[in-house]
Protein backbone atom coordinates (compact mmCIF):
# COMPACT_ATOMS: atom_id res chain seq x y z
CA UNK A 1 0.00 0.00 0.00
CA UNK A 2 1.44 3.40 -0.48
CA UNK A 3 1.21 6.77 1.29
CA UNK A 4 0.64 10.37 0.06
CA UNK A 5 4.51 10.30 -0.95
CA UNK A 6 4.43 7.04 -2.61
CA UNK A 7 1.03 8.04 -4.97
CA UNK A 8 2.94 11.36 -5.91
CA UNK A 9 5.81 9.47 -6.35
CA UNK A 10 4.25 7.04 -8.89
CA UNK A 11 1.98 10.24 -10.69
CA UNK A 12 5.52 12.13 -11.01
CA UNK A 13 6.38 9.65 -13.50
CA UNK A 14 3.08 10.52 -15.52
CA UNK A 15 5.02 13.99 -15.97
CA UNK A 16 6.85 14.29 -19.56
CA UNK A 17 9.37 16.29 -21.51
CA UNK A 18 7.57 19.41 -22.72
CA UNK A 19 4.59 19.60 -20.49
CA UNK A 20 2.90 22.29 -18.95
CA UNK A 21 1.36 20.84 -15.64
CA UNK A 22 -1.04 22.24 -13.40
CA UNK A 23 -1.42 21.22 -9.71
CA UNK A 24 -3.90 21.09 -7.33
CA UNK A 25 -3.80 21.24 -3.35
CA UNK A 26 -2.65 18.64 -1.59
CA UNK A 27 -1.08 15.04 -2.47
CA UNK A 28 -0.67 16.79 -6.23
CA UNK A 29 1.40 19.80 -4.93
CA UNK A 30 3.79 16.72 -3.81
CA UNK A 31 4.50 15.68 -7.14
CA UNK A 32 6.33 18.29 -8.34
CA UNK A 33 9.15 16.80 -5.86
CA UNK A 34 9.44 13.84 -7.79
CA UNK A 35 9.45 14.96 -11.31
CA UNK A 36 12.77 13.70 -12.83
CA UNK A 37 15.63 15.89 -13.34
CA UNK A 38 16.41 15.19 -16.97
CA UNK A 39 13.14 16.50 -18.22
CA UNK A 40 11.48 20.18 -18.90
CA UNK A 41 8.21 20.94 -17.28
CA UNK A 42 7.08 23.69 -15.92
CA UNK A 43 4.46 24.12 -13.07
CA UNK A 44 1.38 26.34 -13.88
CA UNK A 45 -0.65 28.04 -10.85
CA UNK A 46 -4.68 29.15 -11.49
CA UNK A 47 -3.27 32.15 -9.76
CA UNK A 48 -1.46 33.57 -12.59
CA UNK A 49 2.10 32.01 -12.83
CA UNK A 50 3.96 29.53 -14.79
CA UNK A 51 7.27 29.07 -14.06
CA UNK A 52 7.17 28.01 -10.65
CA UNK A 53 9.82 26.91 -8.07
CA UNK A 54 10.09 25.85 -4.86
CA UNK A 55 9.91 27.18 -1.86
CA UNK A 56 11.85 30.49 -1.10
CA UNK A 57 14.77 30.13 1.85
CA UNK A 58 13.76 31.20 4.85
CA UNK A 59 13.73 35.26 5.09
CA UNK A 60 13.16 35.20 1.20
CA UNK A 61 9.72 35.17 1.22
CA UNK A 62 7.50 37.53 -0.98
CA UNK A 63 3.41 38.31 -0.12
CA UNK A 64 3.23 39.18 -3.91
CA UNK A 65 4.65 35.64 -4.98
CA UNK A 66 2.18 32.71 -3.95
CA UNK A 67 0.65 29.43 -5.53
CA UNK A 68 -3.06 28.63 -5.75
CA UNK A 69 -2.40 26.85 -2.26
CA UNK A 70 -1.33 30.45 -0.90
CA UNK A 71 2.04 29.11 -0.08
CA UNK A 72 5.03 31.19 -0.87
CA UNK A 73 7.04 30.10 -3.72
CA UNK A 74 9.88 31.20 -6.10
CA UNK A 75 10.33 31.47 -9.99
CA UNK A 76 12.18 29.48 -12.51
CA UNK A 77 14.24 31.14 -15.00
CA UNK A 78 11.98 31.21 -17.87
CA UNK A 79 8.70 32.40 -15.62
CA UNK A 80 6.25 34.45 -16.54
CA UNK A 81 3.03 36.08 -14.40
CA UNK A 82 -0.59 36.93 -16.06
CA UNK A 83 -4.15 38.02 -14.39
CA UNK A 84 -6.26 35.17 -14.04
CA UNK A 85 -8.11 35.21 -17.12
CA UNK A 86 -5.09 34.92 -19.44
CA UNK A 87 -4.28 32.20 -16.45
CA UNK A 88 -7.87 30.38 -17.20
CA UNK A 89 -7.20 30.91 -20.84
CA UNK A 90 -4.30 28.96 -20.57
CA UNK A 91 -6.68 26.13 -18.93
CA UNK A 92 -9.67 26.48 -20.89
CA UNK A 93 -7.67 26.95 -24.54
CA UNK A 94 -6.40 23.60 -23.69
CA UNK A 95 -2.62 24.60 -23.58
CA UNK A 96 -2.17 22.86 -20.20
CA UNK A 97 -0.99 19.17 -21.06
CA UNK A 98 -1.64 17.77 -17.57
CA UNK A 99 -3.31 18.59 -14.89
CA UNK A 100 -3.22 16.68 -11.50
CA UNK A 101 -5.65 17.17 -8.58
CA UNK A 102 -7.29 15.33 -5.58
CA UNK A 103 -10.93 14.16 -5.56
CA UNK A 104 -13.55 13.13 -2.71
CA UNK A 105 -15.12 10.76 -5.21
CA UNK A 106 -14.84 9.36 -8.71
CA UNK A 107 -17.25 7.80 -10.97
CA UNK A 108 -16.60 4.98 -13.41
CA UNK A 109 -17.75 6.71 -16.02
CA UNK A 110 -15.52 9.41 -15.25
CA UNK A 111 -17.23 11.65 -13.30
CA UNK A 112 -15.77 13.89 -10.31
CA UNK A 113 -16.71 14.98 -6.81
CA UNK A 114 -14.64 17.25 -4.62
CA UNK A 115 -15.67 20.60 -3.70
CA UNK A 116 -18.57 20.46 -1.55
CA UNK A 117 -20.48 18.52 1.17
CA UNK A 118 -23.69 19.56 1.65
CA UNK A 119 -24.26 20.93 5.03
CA UNK A 120 -21.49 19.95 6.42
CA UNK A 121 -18.42 21.41 4.09
CA UNK A 122 -18.00 24.04 1.84
CA UNK A 123 -15.10 25.63 0.62
CA UNK A 124 -15.70 26.17 -3.04
CA UNK A 125 -14.71 24.59 -6.33
CA UNK A 126 -12.16 27.18 -6.74
CA UNK A 127 -10.44 26.44 -10.20
CA UNK A 128 -11.43 22.59 -10.24
CA UNK A 129 -14.66 22.90 -12.19
CA UNK A 130 -12.91 24.66 -15.33
CA UNK A 131 -9.97 22.71 -15.08
CA UNK A 132 -11.79 19.45 -15.14
CA UNK A 133 -14.23 20.88 -17.90
CA UNK A 134 -11.08 21.27 -20.06
CA UNK A 135 -8.31 19.47 -19.69
CA UNK A 136 -7.73 16.72 -21.80
CA UNK A 137 -5.69 14.36 -19.45
CA UNK A 138 -6.66 14.65 -16.10
CA UNK A 139 -4.92 12.70 -13.37
CA UNK A 140 -6.85 12.38 -9.97
CA UNK A 141 -4.94 11.64 -6.87
CA UNK A 142 -6.43 10.18 -3.82
CA UNK A 143 -6.71 7.46 -1.33
CA UNK A 144 -8.83 4.74 -2.48
CA UNK A 145 -11.69 4.59 0.31
CA UNK A 146 -12.73 7.01 2.85
CA UNK A 147 -11.74 7.56 6.38
CA UNK A 148 -14.92 4.96 7.32
CA UNK A 149 -13.19 2.74 4.86
CA UNK A 150 -15.94 3.34 2.29
CA UNK A 151 -14.89 2.97 -1.39
CA UNK A 152 -14.20 6.35 -3.40
CA UNK A 153 -14.33 4.73 -6.32
CA UNK A 154 -17.72 4.53 -7.27
CA UNK A 155 -20.41 3.60 -9.73
CA UNK A 156 -22.06 7.34 -9.09
CA UNK A 157 -20.95 10.17 -7.41
CA UNK A 158 -22.79 10.84 -4.27
CA UNK A 159 -21.87 14.12 -3.02
CA UNK A 160 -22.23 17.16 -5.88
CA UNK A 161 -20.49 17.18 -9.26
CA UNK A 162 -17.44 19.21 -10.15
CA UNK A 163 -17.10 17.77 -13.91
CA UNK A 164 -18.70 14.88 -15.84
CA UNK A 165 -17.07 12.48 -17.40
CA UNK A 166 -13.73 14.28 -17.49
CA UNK A 167 -11.35 11.61 -15.20
CA UNK A 168 -9.08 10.32 -17.28
CA UNK A 169 -6.48 8.27 -14.70
CA UNK A 170 -6.91 7.53 -11.01
CA UNK A 171 -3.62 6.80 -8.83
CA UNK A 172 -4.78 6.28 -5.56
CA UNK A 173 -3.01 4.21 -2.56
CA UNK A 174 -3.90 0.53 -3.37
CA UNK A 175 -3.98 0.87 -7.60
CA UNK A 176 -3.36 2.64 -10.99
CA UNK A 177 -6.45 2.41 -12.77
CA UNK A 178 -7.94 4.21 -16.50
CA UNK A 179 -11.28 5.30 -16.95
CA UNK A 180 -12.59 3.54 -19.87
CA UNK A 181 -16.19 3.79 -21.23
CA UNK A 182 -16.57 0.04 -19.64
CA UNK A 183 -15.58 1.56 -16.19
CA UNK A 184 -12.10 1.51 -14.37
CA UNK A 185 -9.95 -0.54 -15.73
CA UNK A 186 -7.06 -1.83 -13.50
CA UNK A 187 -3.81 -0.71 -14.61
CA UNK A 188 -1.04 -1.55 -12.25
CA UNK A 189 -1.29 -2.63 -8.41
CA UNK A 190 0.29 -1.14 -5.38
CA UNK A 191 3.38 -3.01 -3.96
CA UNK A 192 1.64 -5.65 -1.31
CA UNK A 193 -1.75 -5.14 -2.75
CA UNK A 194 -3.67 -7.81 -4.26
CA UNK A 195 -6.07 -7.31 -7.14
CA UNK A 196 -8.65 -8.98 -3.90
CA UNK A 197 -8.37 -6.42 -2.16
CA UNK A 198 -8.55 -3.76 -4.88
CA UNK A 199 -11.52 -5.55 -6.11
CA UNK A 200 -12.77 -5.39 -2.18
CA UNK A 201 -12.29 -1.61 -1.57
CA UNK A 202 -13.98 -0.90 -5.44
CA UNK A 203 -17.49 0.11 -5.79
CA UNK A 204 -17.47 0.66 -9.57
CA UNK A 205 -17.47 -1.21 -12.08
CA UNK A 206 -13.68 -2.90 -12.39
CA UNK A 207 -12.38 -4.34 -15.32
CA UNK A 208 -9.20 -7.07 -15.00
CA UNK A 209 -7.50 -8.09 -17.95
CA UNK A 210 -4.90 -10.31 -17.67
CA UNK A 211 -2.49 -10.50 -14.78
CA UNK A 212 -2.00 -6.87 -13.06
CA UNK A 213 1.53 -5.97 -13.00
CA UNK A 214 3.13 -4.01 -9.66
CA UNK A 215 3.92 -0.64 -9.83
CA UNK A 216 7.51 0.69 -10.77
CA UNK A 217 8.23 3.81 -8.47
CA UNK B 1 -3.12 63.72 -19.64
CA UNK B 2 -6.68 63.35 -17.80
CA UNK B 3 -5.81 63.02 -14.23
CA UNK B 4 -7.04 60.83 -11.99
CA UNK B 5 -5.31 60.89 -8.35
CA UNK B 6 -7.53 61.69 -5.48
CA UNK B 7 -5.77 62.59 -2.12
CA UNK B 8 -6.85 59.92 -0.06
CA UNK B 9 -8.44 57.05 0.78
CA UNK B 10 -11.85 59.15 1.77
CA UNK B 11 -11.76 60.98 -1.19
CA UNK B 12 -11.17 57.69 -3.35
CA UNK B 13 -14.23 55.97 -1.56
CA UNK B 14 -16.74 58.95 -2.36
CA UNK B 15 -20.07 57.80 -3.20
CA UNK B 16 -20.20 54.27 -2.18
CA UNK B 17 -23.58 53.50 -0.16
CA UNK B 18 -25.62 50.66 1.33
CA UNK B 19 -26.11 48.04 -0.76
CA UNK B 20 -24.13 48.22 -3.61
CA UNK B 21 -22.45 46.18 -5.23
CA UNK B 22 -18.37 46.11 -5.23
CA UNK B 23 -15.95 44.30 -7.02
CA UNK B 24 -12.58 43.47 -5.17
CA UNK B 25 -9.12 42.40 -6.41
CA UNK B 26 -6.70 39.64 -4.95
CA UNK B 27 -6.22 36.18 -4.48
CA UNK B 28 -6.66 34.84 -1.25
CA UNK B 29 -4.57 37.65 1.06
CA UNK B 30 -2.32 38.53 -2.21
CA UNK B 31 -3.18 41.81 -3.74
CA UNK B 32 -6.03 43.14 -2.33
CA UNK B 33 -7.31 46.92 -2.11
CA UNK B 34 -6.17 46.76 1.67
CA UNK B 35 -6.49 50.52 2.16
CA UNK B 36 -10.49 50.10 0.87
CA UNK B 37 -11.54 47.61 3.05
CA UNK B 38 -10.17 49.47 6.24
CA UNK B 39 -12.38 52.45 4.77
CA UNK B 40 -15.16 50.80 3.72
CA UNK B 41 -14.96 49.17 7.60
CA UNK B 42 -14.59 52.75 8.86
CA UNK B 43 -17.56 53.87 6.84
CA UNK B 44 -19.80 50.89 7.94
CA UNK B 45 -21.81 50.69 5.24
CA UNK B 46 -24.04 47.91 5.28
CA UNK B 47 -25.70 45.29 2.97
CA UNK B 48 -22.64 44.99 0.72
CA UNK B 49 -22.40 42.04 -2.41
CA UNK B 50 -18.47 41.72 -2.81
CA UNK B 51 -17.29 40.04 -5.81
CA UNK B 52 -13.98 38.58 -5.04
CA UNK B 53 -12.46 35.40 -5.48
CA UNK B 54 -12.32 34.88 -1.75
CA UNK B 55 -13.38 36.02 1.30
CA UNK B 56 -10.38 37.18 3.09
CA UNK B 57 -9.35 35.60 6.55
CA UNK B 58 -10.92 35.82 9.80
CA UNK B 59 -9.22 39.35 10.97
CA UNK B 60 -7.76 40.73 7.95
CA UNK B 61 -9.08 41.24 4.21
CA UNK B 62 -12.88 40.92 3.72
CA UNK B 63 -12.78 38.90 7.19
CA UNK B 64 -13.15 42.32 8.85
CA UNK B 65 -15.95 43.53 6.43
CA UNK B 66 -17.46 39.87 7.58
CA UNK B 67 -16.52 40.39 10.86
CA UNK B 68 -18.93 43.72 10.88
CA UNK B 69 -21.42 42.22 9.06
CA UNK B 70 -21.15 44.67 6.32
CA UNK B 71 -21.38 42.18 3.74
CA UNK B 72 -24.94 40.72 2.33
CA UNK B 73 -24.04 38.31 -0.15
CA UNK B 74 -20.64 36.78 -1.18
CA UNK B 75 -19.92 36.01 -4.99
CA UNK B 76 -16.74 33.77 -4.68
CA UNK B 77 -14.60 31.12 -6.08
CA UNK B 78 -13.25 29.59 -2.66
CA UNK B 79 -13.89 30.48 0.54
CA UNK B 80 -11.93 28.31 2.86
CA UNK B 81 -9.63 29.26 5.34
CA UNK B 82 -12.26 31.93 7.11
CA UNK B 83 -14.37 30.11 9.97
CA UNK B 84 -16.44 33.44 10.47
CA UNK B 85 -17.25 33.06 6.83
CA UNK B 86 -18.15 29.77 6.96
CA UNK B 87 -20.34 30.17 10.00
CA UNK B 88 -22.09 33.19 8.71
CA UNK B 89 -22.84 31.10 5.32
CA UNK B 90 -24.11 27.61 7.32
CA UNK B 91 -26.77 29.59 9.42
CA UNK B 92 -27.48 31.70 6.57
CA UNK B 93 -27.27 34.78 7.74
CA UNK B 94 -24.61 35.50 4.38
CA UNK B 95 -25.98 35.13 1.08
CA UNK B 96 -23.48 33.33 -1.33
CA UNK B 97 -22.74 32.57 -5.07
CA UNK B 98 -19.89 29.97 -5.56
CA UNK B 99 -18.73 30.62 -9.03
CA UNK B 100 -15.68 28.95 -11.22
CA UNK B 101 -12.64 30.84 -10.66
CA UNK B 102 -11.93 31.24 -14.00
CA UNK B 103 -15.63 32.10 -14.69
CA UNK B 104 -15.58 34.99 -12.02
CA UNK B 105 -12.52 36.00 -13.79
CA UNK B 106 -14.39 36.27 -17.20
CA UNK B 107 -17.08 37.93 -16.04
CA UNK B 108 -15.03 40.56 -14.37
CA UNK B 109 -13.41 41.02 -17.82
CA UNK B 110 -16.59 40.85 -19.97
CA UNK B 111 -17.75 43.34 -17.98
CA UNK B 112 -15.01 45.44 -18.49
CA UNK B 113 -14.71 44.65 -22.60
CA UNK B 114 -18.27 45.21 -23.03
CA UNK B 115 -19.85 41.15 -23.65
CA UNK B 116 -23.17 41.33 -22.23
CA UNK B 117 -22.24 37.20 -21.62
CA UNK B 118 -19.93 34.18 -23.01
CA UNK B 119 -20.57 30.28 -23.07
CA UNK B 120 -17.99 28.22 -20.76
CA UNK B 121 -17.65 24.44 -20.88
CA UNK B 122 -17.10 24.73 -16.84
CA UNK B 123 -19.69 23.85 -14.71
CA UNK B 124 -21.80 21.94 -17.06
CA UNK B 125 -23.38 19.00 -15.55
CA UNK B 126 -22.86 20.65 -12.25
CA UNK B 127 -25.17 22.60 -9.63
CA UNK B 128 -23.63 25.61 -10.98
CA UNK B 129 -25.31 25.48 -14.40
CA UNK B 130 -29.01 24.95 -12.54
CA UNK B 131 -31.08 27.34 -14.57
CA UNK B 132 -28.63 28.51 -17.03
CA UNK B 133 -28.69 28.36 -20.69
CA UNK B 134 -26.84 25.52 -22.41
CA UNK B 135 -25.66 25.04 -26.05
CA UNK B 136 -23.26 22.60 -27.77
CA UNK B 137 -20.59 24.15 -29.51
CA UNK B 138 -18.14 21.19 -31.85
CA UNK B 139 -19.18 18.26 -29.55
CA UNK B 140 -18.97 19.81 -26.16
CA UNK B 141 -21.59 21.36 -24.14
CA UNK B 142 -21.14 24.79 -22.73
CA UNK B 143 -23.03 27.23 -20.06
CA UNK B 144 -24.11 31.14 -20.75
CA UNK B 145 -22.80 32.99 -17.98
CA UNK B 146 -23.88 36.82 -17.70
CA UNK B 147 -20.78 39.69 -16.93
CA UNK B 148 -21.69 41.42 -13.76
CA UNK B 149 -22.50 44.60 -13.25
CA UNK B 150 -20.90 46.60 -10.18
CA UNK B 151 -21.02 49.56 -8.84
CA UNK B 152 -17.31 50.18 -7.79
CA UNK B 153 -14.39 47.89 -8.41
CA UNK B 154 -11.29 48.21 -5.92
CA UNK B 155 -8.02 47.20 -7.16
CA UNK B 156 -4.61 47.26 -5.99
CA UNK B 157 -1.65 47.78 -8.01
CA UNK B 158 2.52 47.86 -7.29
CA UNK B 159 3.01 51.15 -9.18
CA UNK B 160 0.86 53.71 -11.02
CA UNK B 161 0.76 57.24 -12.35
CA UNK B 162 -1.48 60.67 -12.12
CA UNK B 163 -2.80 59.16 -15.13
CA UNK B 164 -4.20 56.15 -13.99
CA UNK B 165 -1.75 53.77 -15.61
CA UNK B 166 -0.91 50.49 -13.67
CA UNK B 167 1.37 47.74 -13.09
CA UNK B 168 1.25 44.92 -11.02
CA UNK B 169 3.50 42.71 -9.20
CA UNK B 170 4.17 39.14 -9.32
CA UNK B 171 1.28 37.43 -8.59
CA UNK B 172 -0.44 40.13 -6.77
CA UNK B 173 -1.97 40.91 -10.22
CA UNK B 174 -5.17 37.94 -10.49
CA UNK B 175 -8.20 39.05 -10.63
CA UNK B 176 -7.05 43.08 -10.75
CA UNK B 177 -6.80 43.74 -14.32
CA UNK B 178 -9.77 42.32 -15.26
CA UNK B 179 -11.71 44.21 -12.87
CA UNK B 180 -10.53 47.49 -13.77
CA UNK B 181 -12.96 49.18 -15.66
CA UNK B 182 -15.42 46.42 -15.01
CA UNK B 183 -17.35 48.69 -12.69
CA UNK B 184 -19.03 51.79 -12.86
CA UNK B 185 -16.07 53.72 -11.01
CA UNK B 186 -12.80 51.68 -10.57
CA UNK B 187 -10.69 52.84 -7.74
CA UNK B 188 -6.89 51.84 -7.57
CA UNK B 189 -4.93 52.00 -4.76
CA UNK B 190 -0.48 51.47 -5.72
CA UNK B 191 2.32 50.96 -3.26
CA UNK B 192 3.68 54.12 -5.32
CA UNK B 193 1.91 56.45 -7.14
CA UNK B 194 4.17 58.38 -9.40
CA UNK B 195 3.93 61.48 -11.96
CA UNK B 196 2.78 60.77 -15.61
CA UNK B 197 6.01 60.01 -17.71
CA UNK B 198 7.38 58.33 -15.03
CA UNK B 199 6.31 54.89 -15.98
CA UNK B 200 7.33 53.66 -19.34
CA UNK B 201 4.21 53.17 -21.47
CA UNK B 202 5.57 49.93 -22.70
CA UNK B 203 5.32 48.09 -19.50
CA UNK B 204 1.60 49.16 -18.89
CA UNK B 205 -0.27 46.49 -17.97
CA UNK B 206 -3.42 48.51 -17.48
CA UNK B 207 -4.14 51.99 -19.33
CA UNK B 208 -6.05 54.73 -17.30
CA UNK B 209 -9.20 54.95 -19.57
CA UNK B 210 -10.18 52.04 -17.31
CA UNK B 211 -9.20 53.82 -14.14
CA UNK B 212 -11.31 56.42 -12.51
CA UNK B 213 -9.66 57.42 -9.46
CA UNK B 214 -5.85 56.71 -8.07
CA UNK B 215 -4.47 56.66 -5.03
CA UNK B 216 -1.13 55.77 -3.31
CA UNK B 217 -2.29 53.39 -0.38
CA UNK B 218 -0.89 54.75 3.27
CA UNK B 219 0.08 51.34 4.37
CA UNK B 220 0.34 48.01 3.29
CA UNK B 221 0.53 45.32 5.68
CA UNK B 222 0.91 42.30 2.89
CA UNK B 223 -0.07 39.55 5.16
CA UNK B 224 1.55 36.19 4.23
CA UNK B 225 -1.34 33.62 4.57
CA UNK B 226 0.87 30.07 4.32
CA UNK B 227 4.36 31.12 4.97
CA UNK B 228 6.44 28.31 3.22
CA UNK B 229 9.87 28.10 3.03
CA UNK B 230 13.14 25.83 2.75
CA UNK B 231 15.99 25.47 4.81
CA UNK B 232 19.63 26.50 3.48
CA UNK B 233 22.47 24.47 3.11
Amino acid sequence: MLDKIGIAKRIAKEVKDGYYVNLGIGIPTLVANFVREDINVEFQSENGVLGMGPFPFEGDEDADIINAGKQTITTLPGASFFDSTTSFGMIRGKHVDLTILGAMEVADNGDIANWKIPGKMVKGMGGAMDLVASAENIIVAMMHTNKAGVSKLLKKCTLPLTGVGCVKKIVTNLAVLEVTPQGFKLLERAPGVSVEDIKLATEGNLLIDGDIPEMMI
Amino acid sequence: MIKKTVHNVEAALEGVQDGMTFMLGGFGLCGIPENAIAELVRLGITNITCISNNAGVDDFGLGLLLQHHQIKKMISSYVGENDEFERQMLSGELEVELTPQGTLAEKCRAAQAGFPAFYTPAGYGTEVAEGKEVREFNGKMHVLEYAYEADFSFVKAWKGDEAGNLIFKGTARNFNPSMCGAARITVAEVEELLPAGSLDPNEIHIPGIFVQRIFQGEHFEKRIEQRTTRTRN
